[in-house]
């Protein structure tokens, strides 16, 4: 079980430093998705069986969803308002 | 330097991810990410928590066959504090969520850096 | 020796447009779906222009490193300053913890009088089976009350800072349908079966808060996760039939005022030496430790519309 456990820390630190360093915000949303649900494994190694389901339907669901959603909004503001940045942009590129 | 650095690794591993959250918060400029950081420092202080309460060979606090010795289960405080964080720290999500997204109604941008600029242009 | 069927009545049965459908003849879910493409999206070049020349000045002026020195400097100087200070914590931090008595051993100064007060009273005093319940739900219960309220706030909040007028509601919404097709019926069929299952689960997990894990909180983010899939599969015009604001209004009413009078009343009682009509029931069966199991249902109904009201607003700004 203590091999087990070092092996999910090391994930966890992996995804840590991985959010900072990753360009697209969808890539940092997903990978701190599967931070969380190393996150709950590692609560069922703590034998704290509560934390771990709460840990599953919270911080893997609906925080994700709520991130996405965010994303989401945000893109559709970019998209129905002519002078947002995004969609210039990609007219200078053509 | 103590001992029990290296019996002690779980706590050590929450120190570690705590000090990536708060470089996150305070190297990032994109919105988002501030508030992914926030959420790892959460997650280290609750790991931080349940590695105090956890002892070897012992089960989780459900009682089993009526058995109500100390010696047979964990330490259930830290159990409860944690639950109550978690729940907390998704509101604190939505909320700083919502935020985000009212500022970018009103400047176009995630960028914390260019909201100030346009901050000061305003003449705020 | 089979029956040799007439082609009309073979065209009517099953397999015949199974194999139509299979080999691509006939598309059957034509005219079903609403199925336009994305609009075509007409940039207005004026306003992009300017706006790009601003935002070409604003970066010029955060970002010129090459002509404001200073600015370059105070970049350099704050990322070295912050990624020095983080690791002069982690040092602190690891030195702090390496004296820390070890993991996993007894003789702590966590595992005192008051866990051991928990696990050998617990059973007894409360009724539940799962220690953990019985402490943020027994002992500690104003403190889950808190907690609701916290939930509860953090969605009025939320509501204050994204509302919309009903005129930006429609366009809203249209900008939020701009991007996925209505009606998918992939998304509908598997919705139709999953979230009846998701339901189901998160009511046995709520209603088995006292006997295993979970409770209020883990159950009502699984119910309110299966009503967020409803409403992705179908549309707000099929959730409204059933949740809008005056529904999330008077169940956070109800579960909230029920929690704060039921828990005074047993306060009451304990404070006052006075016996309490709430039976405790057997350990272990499902009606049992007095008042644990309504106050896990009141708390999994605040939690799970919470969770629908969070989402519902960030997509469209109320309910």
């Amino acid at each position: 079980m203590t091999a087990f456990q070092i092996i999910l820390m090391g994930f966890l630190i992996i995804c840590a430093v991985s959010v900072s360093f990753s360009k697209n915000l969808l890539n940092a949303i997903l990978i701190y998705m599967s931070f969380s649900l190393v996150m709950s494994m590692l609560w069922i190694c703590l034998e704290s069986p509560d934390l771990a389901i709460t840990e599953a339907a919270v911080g893997a669901g609906i925080t994700s969803v709520l991130f996405f959603v965010t994303l989401k909004k945000i893109r559709a503001i970019e998209a129905s308002e002519p002078e947002a940045k995004g969609e210039s942009r990609e007219e200078k590129n053509e | 330097m103590g001992p029990n650095l290296f019996t002690n690794y779980g706590e050590a591993v929450s120190a570690v991810l705590f000090c990536i959250g708060f470089t996150n918060l305070l190297l990032q400029t994109n919105l988002i990410k501030k508030i992914i950081g926030l959420n790892i420092m959460d997650s280290a202080i609750y790991l931080f928590l349940a590695e105090k309460g956890y002892i070897a060979g012992r089960v989780a606090p459900i009682v089993v066959n009526g058995v109500t010795s100390t010696e047979a289960y964990i330490n259930p405080i830290p159990s409860g504090l944690v639950l109550t964080g978690i729940v907390v720290s998704v509101s604190v999500t939505a909320l700083m969520l919502s935020l985000t997204i009212r500022l970018y109604t009103r400047y176009h941008t995630l960028n914390l850096d260019e909201i100030s600029m346009q901050l000061k242009k305003e003449g705020k | 020796m089979s029956k040799k069927r007439p082609a009309s009545e073979y065209q009517k049965t099953f397999a015949f447009r199974f194999f139509r459908w299979l080999s691509g003849e006939k598309d059957p879910y034509i005219g079903e779906m609403e199925m336009h493409p994305q609009e075509e999206y007409q940039p207005d070049r004026e306003a992009a222009l300017r706006h790009e020349r601003e935002h070409d000045a604003i970066m010029d002026k955060v970002y010129d490193t090459e002509h404001n020195r200073s600015l370059h400097l105070f970049h350099r100087l704050y990322q070295a300053t912050s990624i020095l200070f983080c690791l002069f914590l982690i040092a602190l931090l690891l030195v702090t913890i390496s004296y820390l008595p070890a993991t996993g051993t007894v003789n702590r100064p966590v595992n005192n009088e008051v866990a051991k007060r928990y696990i050998e009273k617990g059973l007894e005093e409360t009724g539940a089976v799962n220690i953990v319940a019985g402490m943020i739900l027994d002992y500690r219960a104003f403190d889950t009350l808190g907690e609701s309220h916290v939930l509860f706030v953090a969605t009025i909040t939320v509501l204050i800072l994204l509302r919309l007028n009903k005129t930006q509601k429609d366009e809203a919404e249209i900008s939020d349908r701009r991007f996925e097709p209505k009606n998918d019926a992939i998304l509908q069929l598997v919705a139709t079966f999953l979230v009846p299952v998701i339901i189901i689960f998160g009511i046995y997990i709520i209603l088995n808060g006292h006997l295993g894990p979970g409770g209020g909180f883990s159950g009502g983010a699984v119910i309110g996760a299966g009503l967020v899939l409803y409403l992705n599969a179908f549309g707000f015009k099929k959730t409204e039939r059933f949740f809008t604001e005056k529904t999330y209004k008077w169940v956070c009413f109800f579960s909230l005022s029920f929690y704060c009078l039921a828990k005074s009343y047993s306060f009451y009682t304990g404070a006052n030496q006075l016996h309490s009509v709430i039976p405790k029931g057997t350990p272990g069966a499902i009606l049992s430790s007095g008042l644990i199991l309504p106050l896990n249902i009141a708390v999994g109904l605040v939690v799970a519309c919470t969770i629908y009201a969070f989402y519902a607003m960030f997509r469209k700004g109320g309910f």
